[in-house]
C-alpha cells in the first residue's frame, strides 16, 4: 500500500511537470485554435535560462530559496518574450489563413528551436544547478518525501491557482474566455482580441518556463532536445483533459503523469513513451473531446 | 495510341538500364548515393502528396509507414532472402536470381506497410484537421517505438542487412536504375489515380468532405484507399532505403523523417506531384552537396517552410502540375 | 565559471586548429578513431581519444612505427548508436585508414564492426564490454576484459564482502552494454545463492527513475547493480537518496568518468564499481603514466584514457610485427599480441580476439575515485 502511495506521489509530481505545460497548449488552442508545436521548446528554454541565470547570479553553488525564485523569474521573463516573439513573428501573419498554414509554421518553428538550440547552446547535456537541497524532507509512514519534490509541487500548485484566479476572476480571463468561446463576437463586442492572443501565448510561455525551472530541479540533465518528448506528452495530456479547458489540461496532465509512473513501476519501463501515444489514440477513438470538454459540432 | 504507349515504355526501361549500367562507373559512388536518395525521396513524396495534397488529410507520421516496409523487407530478405538466394544461385546465375528477387522484396514491404496503412487510416478517418494529424503523429510514433523493442530487427542497435547464415550473398540493391524505375512507377500511378477517370474525387473530399459526400461520393472508401495507395508506396521507399543502406535505424525514421516529407509536400504545393517532386530533389540534394552544412540543415528546412507559410502559402506551383501530366494519363479534367 | 567555458571553448578550437589542421605527413600511417566526442557520454570518447594521442605522440617521437608517423583521425559519433557506423564508415572510405579504434560503448562498436569487417579493417575496441562485440568476425579486437568476466566481478563482490543476500537490479535495456553485464551479473549472483529481489529496466537517456526505484525499494535488497552509464547513474543516485535508499549501489566500468562524482556529487558516497584500472594503483608504470598524463592535459586519467593509451600501443606494437599496413597482416600482428604490458593490465590476445586482464574495484570515498581491490581473471 505505502508502495502505491509513493508511486501515486511520484506520478502527481512529475505530472504536475506536464499539466503546467499543457496549460500553454490548451489555452492557445482556446483562443486560436491552433496547436503550438513550438511550446515544448519554450520549455526547453525555460530550463536553459535557468541553468545560465543560476550561474550568472552565482547562486549555482549555494541553495536557497531568493535564488530559486531570481532563477525563475529571470526564465519567466525571457520565455514570456519568446512567446510573444513566436506569436508575432510566425502566428499572427498566418491568424486568417486556415487551419493547415499555421500547423505547418508551428511545426517548423518547433524544429527551428530545437536546432538552433543545439547550436548555441551545445548538443551536450547540462546539469542544472541544485538550487534546492536534494534531501529527504520528511517520511510519513513508508512514504518519502524530498525537499525538491515539496518544492515542485507546491510551485505548481500555487501556479495552477493562480491561473485559475486570472481566468476566473479577472477582465482579461473573461475576455480570454470570450474569444475561446466566439472569437468574432468578442471582437464586436469591443475585446481586444489581438492583445489577449498575445497575452495568451504570454501566460502560457510563463507557466512553462516555470516547468522548465522545476524540472532542472527534480531531473537536472538539460539539453536541446529535452522539450520534444514532454511538449508531445503534455499536448496529449492537453488532449485528455478537454483541448481548451483550463481544468483539463491540469488534471489531464496529473492522470498522464500517475498512468505513467503506474505502468512503469508495477509493469515496464520499456513502452513508457508508448504509453502517452496509446492514449492519444485512444482518447481520440472513444472521446475526442477529451475528459472536460464539450462536444463539438461542426457547421456544414 | 497503343503503339505509342509501347515505344515510351520500352524507350524507358532502356534510359533506365543504361543508367544503371553508366552512374557507377561515370560518377563518384558519393554522387550515386545521393541521386539514390533523391529517387526514394520523391517516392515517399509523391505518396504523401495523394494523401495530404489531393485527398487534403493532413498526415504527420508517414515515416512511420516507411519504417515498415523498410523493417519487413530487410527482415524477409535476412531471414528468408538470403537463403532462397543462396539456393537459387545453385541452379541459375545468382545476378538472375537477385533480379527476379528485389522486386519481390519490395513489393513485400509496400504491402505489409499497406496493411498498416488501413489499421491507421480505419480509425483515423472519424477525425478532421489538427486532430487527424496528431493521430497520425501519435501512430508514427507508436510504431516507431514498437520496431524499436523488437529485438529480432536490431533494437536500438539498428539493423544490418546481412544474414550471418549465408555472408556470401550481397542482400543490397544499389541500383540507380531500379530506384529511378521505382519512382517512375510511382509517379505514374499516382498521377493515374488522380487525373484519370473517377480521380476528382480525391479533390472532392479535399475541398468539402460534407458536400461531397452529400453528392453521393463515398469518402470514407476514398480516403481509405488514399491511405492505402499511399502507405504501400512510402513501404516500397523505405524498402529501397533499407536494401540500398544496407543498415536500419529507426532514428531515420522518427518525426523529423516524416516532417521533412512534409515540408517536400507544402513546399512543393499541396496538390501538385510535380511540386512534391522537384521540392523532394532539391530538398534533398542540397544539404548533401553543401558540406558542412550539418547542424545548419534543420534549421534552414524550418526557415524555409515558415517563410513559405507565411509568404508564398500554396507553395512553388500550388495545385498546378509542371508537366501535362493529367493530358499524359489520357484523362482528367484540369 | 563562464570565463573558465570560454577559455576551455578557445582551448579546444585551437587544438581542433592544431589536430585538424596541421600537416599530415605524406608518409603517414592514418588511423581511424570513431568515438562519443560529445553527447550523453562524451567523456568516454574524449578520455580515449586523449589516451590514444598521448600514445602516438610517444611513439611517433620514437620514430613511429615501420619508419612512418602515425596520424590519428577523429569522428564524432555523438554518442549516437548508428552514427557510430557512419563514422567508421567515413573514415574507412573517405579517410582510407588502415586500423580503426573504437569504440567504448558495445551497442556503437556493435553498429561499427560490419563496416570493418567487411571492408577488412582492423578495429580495436579500447573498451567494449559485450561479448557479441568481437563476434562480429576476425578483424575485431578489443583492449579490455568481456562483461561474463565484469557481471561476476561485481556479483561475487556484492555477496563475498558486503554480504548481501537480496540484490536488485536497474539497467539500461537500451544499451548492449547494461543489459549484458546485468545478465552475467544476474547469473552469477544466483549461482551464488543470492535472490534477486527486483529487476527493473530504463532507457539511456530517461530523466526520471522514480517509479522503478520505489519499486526497488519495496523489495528491500541489500546492494542496488546499476550497470549504466554515467550521466543516468548520477541522476538515479540523486533520486535514490530523496526516496531514502541507503543501501550501497554498485556499478560497471560505465560509471568510470569524473563526471559520476560531478553529477552524483554527495550522492555517490560510499558507492562501489568494477573497471579497468585504478590511478591511485601504486604501480610505477600506472604511475609514470598518470603522471605523464597530468602534465599533458591537467586530469587524472580515467580508465578510458589508460584503455585508449594502451590500444594504440597495441596497434603500434602489431604494426611493427607485422611489418606491413596490409589488412591482413595487421589483423594476424594484433591476434598474437602477448604479455604486453599495458598500463590497464598485461594484455594477451586470447582465441576470441578478447584481453584477459584483471578488474579492479573502485570506491567513491571523499568525493573521490579509490582504489579497492584487484580481482584476477583466473
Amino acid at each position: 500500500m505505502e508502495n502505491l502511495l509513493q508511486q501515486l506521489l511520484n506520478g502527481v509530481t512529475w505530472g504536475s511537470i506536464y499539466a503546467l505545460i499543457a496549460l500553454g497548449y490548451t489555452m492557445v488552442y482556446g483562443v486560436l485554435k491552433l496547436i503550438n508545436f513550438a511550446h515544448g521548446e519554450v520549455y526547453m528554454v525555460g530550463a536553459m535560462t535557468g541553468y545560465y541565470a543560476a550561474h550568472a547570479f552565482g547562486v549555482a553553488g549555494a541553495p536557497s530559496i531568493a535564488g530559486l525564485v531570481a532563477v525563475m523569474l529571470a526564465s519567466m521573463i525571457v520565455c514570456a518574450l519568446l512567446g510573444a516573439l513566436i506569436e508575432r513573428v510566425a502566428y499572427r501573419p498566418l491568424r486568417n489563413a486556415g487551419r493547415l498554414a499555421p500547423l505547418i509554421t508551428a511545426i517548423g518553428v518547433s524544429l527551428l528551436l530545437q536546432n538552433l538550440g543545439q547550436i548555441v547552446f551545445g548538443a551536450d547535456p547540462k546539469f542544472f544547478p541544485a538550487l534546492v537541497r536534494s534531501e529527504e524532507l520528511v517520511r510519513v509512514g513508508g512514504i518519502a518525501i524530498s525537499n525538491i519534490q515539496a518544492t515542485v509541487l507546491a510551485t505548481a500548485v500555487v501556479l495552477m491557482a493562480g491561473l485559475q484566479y486570472v481566468v476566473r476572476r479577472t477582465r482579461f480571463g473573461r475576455a480570454m474566455r470570450a474569444v475561446s468561446h466566439d472569437a468574432p463576437a468578442a471582437a464586436l463586442m469591443g475585446v481586444p482580441v489581438g492583445p489577449v492572443i498575445l497575452g495568451t501565448f504570454v501566460l502560457g510561455s510563463i507557466l512553462a518556463a516555470a516547468a522548465g525551472i522545476l524540472v532542472g530541479l527534480s531531473n537536472p540533465k538539460i539539453d536541446p532536445l529535452m522539450g520534444l518528448m514532454p511538449g508531445l506528452k503534455a499536448f496529449v495530456a492537453a488532449v485528455l483533459g478537454g483541448i481548451g479547458s483550463v481544468p483539463g489540461a491540469m488534471a489531464g496532465g496529473l492522470l498522464l503523469g500517475v498512468i505513467e509512473t503506474l505502468v512503469t513501476g508495477y509493469l515496464s519501463s520499456t513502452y513508457r513513451d508508448a504509453i502517452a501515444f496509446l492514449i492519444l489514440v485512444l482518447i481520440l477513438l472513444v472521446r475526442p473531446t477529451g475528459l472536460f470538454g464539450a462536444p463539438q459540432t461542426e457547421k456544414v | 495510341m497503343r503503339v505509342r504507349a509501347w515505344l515510351i515504355g520500352g524507350g524507358a526501361i532502356a534510359a533506365l538500364v543504361a543508367l544503371d549500367w553508366l552512374a557507377p562507373r561515370a560518377l563518384n559512388p558519393y554522387y550515386v548515393t545521393i541521386l539514390s536518395r533523391i529517387g526514394i525521396a520523391v517516392i515517399a513524396a509523391v505518396s504523401l502528396q495523394l494523401v495530404n495534397g489531393f485527398t487534403g488529410q493532413f498526415s504527420i507520421g508517414h515515416a512511420g509507414f516507411m519504417a515498415i516496409g523498410a523493417y519487413a523487407s530487410a527482415a524477409l530478405s535476412v531471414y528468408a532472402g538470403a537463403a532462397l538466394l543462396d539456393a537459387a544461385s545453385q541452379i541459375a546465375p545468382l545476378g538472375f536470381a537477385r533480379l527476379l528477387y528485389f522486386p519481390l522484396v519490395l513489393a513485400f514491404g509496400g504491402l505489409v506497410a499497406a496493411v498498416s496503412g488501413i489499421v491507421v487510416a480505419v480509425p483515423a478517418l472519424r477525425l478532421r484537421g489538427d486532430y487527424l494529424a496528431i493521430a497520425t503523429l501519435g501512430a508514427g510514433e507508436i510504431i516507431r517505438i514498437a520496431i524499436l523493442n523488437i529485438d529480432a530487427v536490431g533494437g536500438a542497435r539498428g539493423f544490418s542487412l546481412a544474414s550471418p547464415a549465408h555472408p556470401a550473398i550481397d542482400l543490397r540493391f544499389e541500383s540507380l536504375g531500379g530506384v529511378f524505375g521505382v519512382a517512375l512507377v510511382t509517379i505514374a500511378v499516382i498521377a493515374r489515380l488522380v487525373y484519370a477517370g473517377g480521380g476528382l474525387a480525391f479533390r472532392a473530399v479535399r475541398e468539402d468532405e460534407t458536400a461531397a459526400e452529400s453528392i453521393g461520393i463515398a469518402t470514407t472508401r476514398v480516403k481509405v484507399e488514399a491511405f492505402l495507395v499511399a502507405s504501400f508506396f512510402a513501404g516500397v521507399a523505405g524498402a529501397l532505403f533499407a536494401h540500398s543502406e544496407g543498415y536500419i535505424h529507426t532514428n531515420s525514421f522518427g518525426f523529423v523523417r516524416s516532417f521533412e516529407l512534409v515540408a517536400f509536400v507544402v513546399l512543393g504545393g499541396l496538390g501538385s506531384l510535380s511540386g512534391a517532386i522537384i521540392a523532394a530533389a532539391t530538398l534533398t540534394a542540397l544539404p548533401e552537396l553543401l558540406r558542412g552544412f550539418g547542424d545548419w540543415r534543420m534549421v534552414l528546412y524550418s526557415v524555409l517552410l515558415i517563410a513559405t507559410m507565411v509568404l508564398r502559402p500554396q507553395g512553388l506551383l500550388g495545385q498546378r502540375e509542371l508537366w501535362p501530366l493529367a493530358r499524359m494519363t489520357r484523362g482528367g479534367a484540369k | 565559471m563562464r570565463g573558465a567555458r570560454l577559455a576551455g571553448a578557445v582551448c579546444a578550437a585551437l587544438l581542433v586548429l592544431a589536430c585538424g589542421g596541421g600537416e599530415r605527413p605524406a608518409n603517414a600511417i592514418v588511423v581511424g578513431h570513431f568515438a562519443s566526442m560529445t553527447g550523453d557520454t562524451a567523456t568516454f570518447g574524449r578520455s580515449a581519444d586523449q589516451g590514444m594521442r598521448m600514445a602516438i605522440e610517444k611513439i611517433n617521437a620514437a620514430g613511429g612505427a615501420l619508419g612512418r608517423p602515425i596520424w590519428l583521425i577523429t569522428e564524432d559519433d555523438r554518442s549516437v548508436t548508428e552514427e557510430a557506423r557512419t563514422a567508421a564508415q567515413k573514415l574507412i572510405q573517405r579517410d582510407q585508414v588502415v586500423a580503426l579504434l573504437g569504440e567504448v560503448a558495445s551497442s556503437r562498436s556493435l553498429a561499427a564492426a560490419p563496416e570493418a569487417q567487411r571492408a577488412q579493417v582492423p578495429m580495436i575496441s579500447p573498451g567494449s564490454t559485450n561479448p557479441k562485440v568481437t563476434e562480429v568476425g576476425d578483424y575485431i579486437f578489443r583492449a579490455c576484459f568481456i562483461d561474463p568476466f565484469q557481471g561476476a566481478v561485481m556479483a561475487r563482490f556484492a555477496i563475498d564482502e558486503l554480504k548481501a543476500k537480496r540484490l536488485a537490479i536497474l539497467f539500461d535495456f537500451k544499451q548492449d552494454y547494461s543489459v549484458g553485464l546485468a545478465e552475467f551479473f544476474r547469473e552469477t549472483a544466483t549461482k551464488l545463492g543470492a535472490e534477486i529481489v527486483a529487476d527493473e529496466r530504463y532507457t539511456s537517456g530517461d530523466i526520471e527513475f522514480r517509479a522503478q526505484l520505489t519499486t526497488i525499494r519495496a523489495a528491500k535488497p541489500d546492494a542496488i547493480f546499476v550497470p549504466g552509464y554515467y550521466t543516468e547513474v548520477g541522476l538515479i543516485a540523486q533520486q535514490a537518496r530523496e526516496l531514502g535508499i541507503e543501501v550501497p549501489l554498485l556499478g560497471g566500468d560505465g560509471w568510470d568518468s569524473e563526471r559520476t562524482l560531478e553529477i552524483g556529487g554527495a550522492n555517490v558516497e560510499g558507492y562501489y564499481f568494477s573497471t579497468h584500472y585504478a590511478a591511485d594503483s601504486d604501480s610505477p608504470r600506472v604511475q609514470a603514466f598518470v603522471a605523464e598524463f597530468k602534465d599533458k592535459y591537467g586530469a587524472t586519467p580515467d580508465g578510458m584514457a589508460a584503455l585508449g593509451y594502451d590500444s594504440a600501443l597495441i596497434l603500434a606494437d602489431a604494426l611493427a610485427r607485422a611489418g606491413s599496413t596490409s589488412g591482413p597482416a595487421l589483423r594476424d600482428a594484433i591476434a598474437a599480441t602477448s604479455d604486453f604490458e599495458g598500463v590497464s593490465g598485461k594484455i594477451t590476445m586470447d582465441a576470441q580476439r578478447n584481453a584477459r586482464k584483471d578488474a579492479v574495484v573502485l570506491k567513491i570515498d571523499g568525493g573521490k575515485f579509490r582504489y579497492h581491490r584487484t580481482v584476477s581473471a583466473e
